[in-house]
């Protein structure tokens, strides 16, 4: 009971810094965001395969959500490019309905992993992995946005230059106007006003001309079912989860704060049960939207709630007007999302850093490309990460010879980590042709990480045996301290400078 | 446990907290020593680009961007703060405080004051209110966090002046932790040789005369010259009258006496008093 009252005002006060901290800044940044929501929800609904009022519902309702349930305030979340890209053959071979209930049972999944921590995994996902994910989140929005400047008359690239030009030119200008929106009504009045024959948002498919109601996904309750959406709906986790974390790692730079990682999983699943409920699609936090939420001056949760709440009320009273806009515009300011978000210092940075750190990045980004699978480039990305570290580790071993008694013994003492990569360095280093009454094999400096390194010691005890040599090993005790998965000594004092000897 | 901490911020009542922690190290015979928190502030956003464009490397150099800015802030911060506390040790100096020391924190307020509590003896800081009529005056948050966190008394200090207190008043309710402030009061150094009034409210029993009369020679047998009052009412509307009364005199009492439950709903005895006495109080634990 002591503890209630003051736990009752920690409560109050963490709501007043979450929420009412920065109450001009987080609405008008709100309104920034909401703005360039509106061209991004359509766009990824268009990659996706789905009516645009899917994304935009979804982008609404994820971001409201999450302003309440996520642990990363001042995060954008929303209908998204990697999501979308992810669900492309579910939408084509199966419908809708199937991905509504795809999106629910994501959600599900990531409440999952919220409670079983699973957001601490992300520190296997290292620095290169990152730039690599993202870079290929760049190149595949912006490839998604070939198809609109294929086949089309100069007209199209016309639109599109000016697009950019303005989106680019105009916060030269001024600052205070969101520049994607400027081209946005530009392009549409010159659209309207020429009677170009462009094609136009309304071409694409259904707008939202209401509220989102509840419905169910209209899917049959069975194996069957679970059988199609499960698959996609694991990799939707795992994209949506790896995205949000690492946007919030990124916004957590930005503003020199601390998030709640586990609570943004669970508030990313309740974001997108919600949502295949009100017929949207699965999303999650996007790295562009809150770098410009963070630029434009929002930090609370009150920034992505008021994104989600104006960008409802856009869409539904600017309906008809969503309608008008060409796709030329659209396609503008998702070129600018995906320059945005490419990381250009990493290609600066190719030479400079190490070859495996860069080859872990270029290999992230080749597989996500070729396969369109967020999920499997990072899967790679750790994977090859993991074997170069394990490679740097396996060369962090040292073995010395001498000899005794005039070369009738001979000494070898090992210094190192021994373990499955390392372990023919290990064997190799061992002279069994050479003839000598006793070995000894002086192992307390050096570490017997798993059991392929105890093997690898037995091994050269019996090859020495079959020689007819004495061996004698020393230190085992030590070497083999690290052996155990949980020896659970690295907190107590001095145990790092005992497992360092 | 040997030194007062007087919590300095540079606004109005700065040079009182300065007074009375002074003062305060001079009665226990302690060192005084100032704390200083940089509290930054970066929910508030000093960016306001609302152009939406982002371009080549704008991760990158947003970051750049809003790291300058915070340094700059920073630095700003970090000199007035030397600054600040170089000119309180010169106060407490001239007031006759041989042992001062300062310290300088990043951080929250009351996070610092957890960490240097161990050798704390008494803290001192000064109370903001916004607002002027009694009422719905809200208690400063950094007063309301530091008193339920911290585990040695805190000295509140509510003017923006400082004048010597002739005597002292005890908030008394006939609580254990009443009892315990008295006994608390009867053992410490600090305000040996003042005339004492234990104050109580509520009605005249003599269950309530006897807590008193037991109270009043806790104090008398440690050499205190003490009155007791018994005034009709609740605490928080007879209380700041009395004090009022005896001015200059500091308010003395325990730390949030009633149960949780009610001052979660009411607000405790010990807020609204903190919030609504014109006299410094003294909250001991």
């Amino acid at each position: 009971m002591p503890g209630a009252v003051s736990n009752f005002s920690m409560l109050l006060s963490s709501i007043r810094r979450d929420w009412l901290a920065n109450v001009r800044g987080d609405l008008l940044a709100g309104l920034v965001v909401a703005l360039a929501l509106i061209p991004e929800a359509i766009a990824f609904s268009i990659i996706a395969g789905v009516d645009p009022k899917v994304g935009l519902y979804a982008s609404f309702s994820i971001a409201v959500v999450i302003a309440f349930a996520g642990g990363r305030p001042g995060m954008i979340s929303a209908a998204t490019g990697a999501m979308a890209l992810v669900m492309v053959l579910l939408v084509k071979e199966h419908g809708l309905q199937y991905l509504l209930a795809t999106t629910v049972l994501t959600g599900v999944l990531q409440i999952v992993a919220g409670l079983l921590k699973l957001g601490s995994l992300m520190r296997f996902v290292s620095r290169s992995v990152v730039t690599g994910f993202v870079n290929a989140l760049a190149i595949l929005i912006f490839l998604a946005q070939l198809p609109e400047l294929t086949n089309v008359t100069w007209v199209v690239y016309a639109m599109t230059a000016a697009g950019l030009a303005i989106i680019y030119g105009f916060p030269y200008i001024t600052r205070a106007i969101p520049s994607p929106l400027v081209c946005i009504v530009v392009l549409t009045i010159v659209a309207i006003m020429l009677k170009l024959d462009i094609r136009a948002v309304g071409d694409m498919g259904q707008l939202p001309d209401s509220l989102p109601v509840f419905l169910l996904p209209d899917v049959p309750l069975n194996f069957e079912t679970l059988r199609i959406i499960l698959p996609y709906a694991l990799t939707l986790t795992v994209v949506g989860l790896l995205e949000s974390m690492m946007t919030a790692a990124i916004v957590d730079d930005l503003t020199d704060t601390t998030s709640n990682k586990n609570r943004e999983c669970m508030g990313q699943g309740v974001a997108n049960i919600a949502t295949g409920f009100i017929g949207g699609m699965a999303g999650c936090a996007m790295i562009g939207q809150s770098v410009i939420n963070v630029k434009s001056g929002g930090r609370g949760r009150l920034s992505t709630f008021c994104a989600g709440l104006f960008l409802l009320i856009l869409i539904v009273f600017l309906g008809p007007w969503v309608k008008l806009i060409p796709m030329a515009a659209l396609v503008a300011v998702m070129i600018m999302v995906s320059i945005g978000t490419f990381s250009w210092d990493s290609i600066r940075k190719l030479r400079e850093h190490p070859p495996s750190s860069s080859l872990v990045m270029i290999a992230t980004v080749a597989v996500t490309v070729s396969t369109h699978d967020l999920a499997k480039g990072v899967f790679v990305g750790v994977l090859l990460s993991g074997i170069f570290f394990a490679h740097k580790v396996g060369r962090v071993l040292r073995i010395d010879r001498s000899s005794d008694a005039e070369g009738r013994v001979r000494n070898y003492d090992v210094v190192g980590q021994v373990f499955f990569a390392s372990s023919e360095t290990f064997i190799g280093a061992f002279d069994f042709k050479e003839v000598v009454e006793k070995v000894h094999i002086d192992v307390s400096r050096a570490h017997f990480w798993d059991i392929t390194a105890i093997s690898a010691l037995d091994k050269v005890v019996l090859k020495f045996k079959r020689e007819g040599t004495e061996v004698e090993v020393n230190g085992l005790n030590e070497a083999s301290a690290t052996l155990v998965d949980r020896f659970a000594v690295h907190d107590k004092p001095g145990a790092v400078e005992k497992l360092m000897h | 446990m040997n030194k007062v901490y007087a919590c300095i911020d540079g606004f109005g009542n700065t040079s009182a907290v300065i007074d009375w922690a002074a003062w305060s190290a001079l009665r226990l015979d302690v060192p005084l020593e100032f704390l200083h928190v940089l509290e930054r502030d970066s929910d508030r956003a000093a960016v306001s680009d609302y152009s939406g464009a982002i371009g080549l490397g704008a991760q990158e150099s947003l970051l750049q961007e809003l790291s300058e800015l915070d340094e700059k802030r920073s630095k700003l911060a970090m000199e007035s703060g030397r600054r600040l506390l170089a000119a309180a040790r010169k106060r407490a100096e001239i007031a006759g405080v041989a042992r001062h020391d300062a310290r300088l924190r990043h951080g929250e307020l009351v996070d610092s004051v957890l960490e240097v509590e161990a050798d704390a003896r008494l803290f001192v800081l000064g109370e903001h209110r916004r607002g002027e009529a009694h009422g719905r005056i809200h208690l400063d948050h950094h007063v309301e966090r530091v008193i339920r966190s911290a585990k040695r008394p805190v000295l509140v200090v509510t003017s923006d002046s400082f004048v010597a207190p002739t005597r002292f008043v005890i908030a008394f309710d006939g609580s254990p932790t009443a009892r315990k402030t008295v006994e608390t009061v009867a053992r410490s150094p600090m305000l040996v040789g003042f005339p004492a009034l234990l104050a109580m409210a509520g009605s005249d029993t003599a269950e309530a005369r006897r807590q008193l009369e037991d109270a009043r020679l806790v104090l008398a047998a440690a050499g205190f010259h003490v009155e007791t009052e018994l005034a009709a009412g609740d605490p928080e509307d007879v209380l700041p009258a009395l004090v009022a009364g005896q001015a200059p005199a500091l308010l003395v009492m325990g730390a949030y006496g009633h149960s949780r439950i009610r001052q979660l709903i009411v607000g405790s005895t010990t807020t609204t008093l903190l919030r609504t006495s014109v006299a410094p109080v003294l909250i001991l634990r």
